[in-house]
């Protein structure tokens, strides 16, 4: 078990290593260049080229890189340049990536307390009209792009009803204190209960747009794994010697059911970043998606690099993670 | 991962209290206007700036020794009262508004004056960059110890209310450059204390001093309260010591919302109380709806560039004007460009000075412009057209609609094309600065209402997007220019602009210039006393909420 860790966490230095070529190279490779970016609409041939020659940016790519990384090695990654220009990318990253776990997390949760239980309920009753119905319901979810049902549930729930705030993470008139960077969980620390309430108010539709995509899998996930077990001998067997209908299902239909489920949950947290560069947009609500999908727009060359990095790192750590997960709930990896 | 922030949050509780003073909440006397801003500012230090997110807030926490008549581009005094000039145009007296004082209790006197000037001039190393202070380099030329002449030459206080600025040149810019945000009186007090100065350029990128980031100090309606990060929130609160008519609102929230329709349902869910530039096809709709769409007027052109370098046909005169024929401009404002857009006649709307009314027009003929590419054996005439995506601009809504209404005239009078495109700062802009293409997209807002700002950019230098200096008269018109702008007197100085409009449609022709098309912004029915203006120069103080 340790041995793997290790070796897994070995791989994941190398392929940030590979990675890092690789963005600093392809972001390098795209028309326009830092200094066309940094100097917009009013710049000139003559002030590019100056720029270029101050920033050091008419040097070898190999130069600039081993000098990036040379930065990058002691934790300075650069400043941004398009979405909080002036700020290290860094402390942008370290400040908009609670926004995100914020609300990935309570996606995800919305994912997986809707998802499991309907899918075990829909795998019982097949065939039946809430089968039907909720398998539909899962095919649209997966279906409806992103920004489409952003813009309806916008559309009904704050233009038109004005139940929900429309975007952003905070109302802009509310005085919070910032502790952790998770609104809510600051309003709480802090007993302020209005930002509290005010910031979960704010999460609402982005987490139901976000998890729009994640609940439609693990439903199906569950439905199709529960339906597998069901299926299985040593089910009939505990039927058949009498065993309490409590007792199969949780000892011995959701505890064998859940392991694909779980590797779908570990998936889709990955998938969820990339949900979250739309999701965060549409809602302006100011975490890492956000900042990458602007900096895009905008051409932040060292946000970019140090975000795409991240991203990857996290998105690798996860699926550790579900592979260490497998060990608990699978007592054959671990005796292995 | 939840677990664990659960465990953070258990040890975090023991020290996380509330910083709110005992009398929170919103404070809601005058009211807050909340504002959607597309992007966050890049600092507050308006020098330092080029962009319109951080100079749409600097301007309501900064004066200049001049600004601009509301809704006009006009210059009038702000903390200057009045000022003079030699007959020559090179020293310039300003008489100063007595008892201002900067946010920090500084006096706002003619040795601050002096100070601002002289910071300007002063800047050392990563602050002489054209990526931080463009809007100095642009108007003022040089910075001390550069080899090329600046325009600022000495500032001295005559006594404490009496500026006296000396320049090297006459030129129309000024005083007009002084209402521009970028160069706003700021506290020397302050800027010395928070080391306004330390700009550094660090990788690919600048990093600005906390005077940029959380300091800003002016004598503006506004004082800086706080930019929340994580709540991409800007936050300014009312100068109860401000020299003028104080405003009526307590606070002054800009709120970031990149997207466009989100700023759009923001407004429309009760959100937000106005955003910037809404999508001229929505205009109707926001209306409709009950909304108040101010319309500025148009202080821009859209131009189809003629790059002379690299196809020798486009040198002849014939030809450019055969394109200027071949282009129904009448049709393209009306179907493409949003309510009170309008044909440009020239490089410069009427309202700068120097507008020539009888100019050469280019009413849309195409059997002319067909006779015109024959008489210049260019009936074959293959051109490289450059477009530009992801970007809208406000002389620009729909650049994809806009050259395709354009391609297809000029296609009609038997012209073809090799057509690229390229984002706006992914390869276009370096491109038609580099002269691959033959004809090109691209247009001008204007800083001010000298026509130096506009004609002088494009064409003061025969070496330019248009390659003037492949034609004779490209030298002759940069010379003429400059002459112009050097005329200290005002009368004088637009006959001579107006005489070289007529000569740019008429004789020259180096690009073609297509419209003026008006952005607009707009806010809820119930925010009165925002004046629209032609330089998007709005002041939020002169708001209420009804």
């Amino acid at each position: 078990m340790l041995r793997y860790t290790v070796r897994r966490l070995i791989q994941l230095v190398v392929v940030v290593l590979v990675l890092s070529l690789l963005v600093f190279a392809w972001l390098r490779a795209l028309p326009g260049g830092p200094a066309s970016a940094l100097l917009g609409d009013r710049g000139t041939e003559e002030s590019r080229a100056a720029l270029s020659a101050q920033l050091g940016l008419d040097q070898p790519i190999f130069i600039q890189y081993f000098k990036f990384l040379g930065r990058a090695i002691t934790g300075n990654f650069g400043n941004s340049t398009g979405v909080q220009p002036g700020d290290p990318v860094v402390d942008i990253f370290l400040q908009r990536f609670p926004a995100t776990l914020e609300l990935s997390a309570f996606a995800i949760v919305l994912a997986v307390i809707a998802g499991i239980p309907l899918g075990y309920l829909a795998a019982k009753r097949r065939g039946g009209w809430f089968d039907n119905l909720s398998v539909g319901a899962s095919l649209i979810g997966v279906a409806v792009p992103v920004f489409f049902l952003a813009f309806l549930l916008k559309y009904l729930l704050s233009t038109k009803f004005g139940i929900l705030p429309s975007f952003g993470r905070q109302d802009g008139a509310i005085e919070a204190t910032r502790v952790t960077g998770f609104f809510v969980l600051d309003g709480i620390l802090t007993q302020e209960w209005d930002a509290a309430w005010d910031a979960f108010r704010h999460l609402v539709l982005p987490a139901i747009a976000l998890a729009t995509i994640p609940f439609a899998v693990i439903f199906r996930i569950t439905r199709a794994a529960v339906l597998e077990v069901l299926n299985e001998d040593y089910v009939r067997t505990a039927e058949s010697k009498g065993l309490l209908g409590s007792v199969i299902r949780r000892r011995h239909v959701l505890r064998n059911a859940m392991l694909p489920v779980v590797t779908t949950i570990g998936l889709q947290v990955g998938a969820l970043l990339a949900g979250a560069v739309l999701t965060e947009k549409v809602f302006a609500f100011s975490g890492v998606g956000e900042a990458l999908a602007l900096g895009f727009e905008r051409r932040d060359y060292p946000l970019l690099q140090m975000f795409i990095m991240v991203a990857a790192i996290v998105y690798v750590l996860v699926n550790l993670l579900v592979d260490l997960s497998y060990a608990l709930i699978d007592p054959r990896i671990r005796a292995r | 991962m939840i677990g664990l922030t659960g465990v953070a949050a258990l040890a975090l509780s023991a020290c996380a209290q509330s910083e709110r003073g005992s009398d929170s909440g919103s404070g809601k006397v005058g009211g807050t206007l909340t504002f959607g801003a597309a992007g966050a500012p890049k600092l507050f230090d308006p020098f330092y700036a080029v962009d319109g997110e951080t100079f749409r807030v600097a301007r309501q926490m900064f004066d200049g020794l001049t600004t601009f008549k509301p809704g006009t581009a006009e210059p009038e005094g702000q903390l200057a009262e009045k000022w003079s000039s030699s007959s020559d145009g090179l020293t310039w007296t300003f008489n100063l508004r007595k008892g201002v004082k900067f946010h920090d209790g500084t006096e706002f006197n003619a040795a601050a004056v002096c100070a601002n000037f002289d910071r300007w001039y002063n800047q050392k190393g990563a602050g002489q960059s054209d990526a931080v202070s463009q809007y100095y380099s642009d108007n003022f030329g040089a910075f001390a110890g550069q080899a090329k002449t600046s325009l600022y030459k000495s500032c001295a206080a005559k006594d404490a209310n009496t500026a006296e600025v000396v320049l090297t040149s006459s030129t129309s810019k000024f005083p007009d450059i002084l209402g521009l945000p970028a160069f706003s009186m700021q506290s020397p007090t302050a800027l010395k204390q928070y080391d306004a100065d330390n700009v550094v350029a660090e990788g690919d990128s600048f990093k600005f001093p906390a005077y940029a980031t959380d300091h800003p100090t002016g004598t503006g309606p506004f004082k800086f309260s706080k930019y929340d990060k994580a709540n991409n929130t800007v936050e300014l609160v009312r100068n109860d010591d401000y020299w003028g008519e104080k405003t009526k609102l307590d606070k002054l929230v800009f709120r970031i919302i990149p997207d466009e329709t989100a700023r759009k349902q923001a407004l429309q869910s009760g959100d937000i109380d106005g955003f910037d530039f809404p999508n001229a096809a929505d205009w109707e709709s926001l209306k409709k709806a009950g909304f108040n769409v101010q319309i500025r007027p148009a202080f821009n052109v859209l131009y189809l560039g003629i790059d002379q370098k690299n196809n020798p046909k486009l040198q002849d005169l014939k030809v450019r004007q055969a394109l200027a024929y071949g282009i129904n401009r009448d049709q393209l404002v009306k179907s493409q460009l949003p309510e009170g857009a309008k044909v440009a006649s020239q490089f410069i709307p009427e309202t700068v000075g120097g507008y020539a009314k009888d100019v050469t027009e280019y009413k849309y003929d195409a059997d002319k412009a067909k006779a015109l590419l024959a008489e210049a054996g260019a009936s074959d005439l293959t051109l490289k057209f450059y477009w530009p995506s992801e970007v809208t601009r406000p002389y620009m809504p729909n650049p994809k609609d806009i050259f395709g209404a354009i391609s297809a005239d000029l296609q009609k009078i038997g012209v073809k094309f090799e057509v690229t495109t390229k984002p706006w700062n992914g390869g276009y802009l370096t491109d038609v600065d580099q002269h691959i293409p033959d004809l090109f997209l691209l247009g001008w807002t204007g800083d001010t209402g000298s026509a130096d700002n506009w004609i002088g950019t494009f064409f003061g230098n025969p070496e330019n997007r248009f390659n003037t200096a492949s034609s004779p008269w490209g030298a002759t018109l940069a010379a003429d220019l400059k002459k112009a702008d050097a005329e200290p007197d005002r009368d004088k100085r637009y006959k001579l602009y107006e005489d070289i409009n007529k000569k740019i449609m008429g004789e020259y022709l180096p690009a073609i210039p297509i419209s003026h098309s008006p952005p607009a912004l707009v806010v809820k029915s119930n925010i009165k006393g925002i004046v629209p203006s032609p330089l998007t120069d709005e002041r939020f103080a002169t708001a209420s909420i009804g």
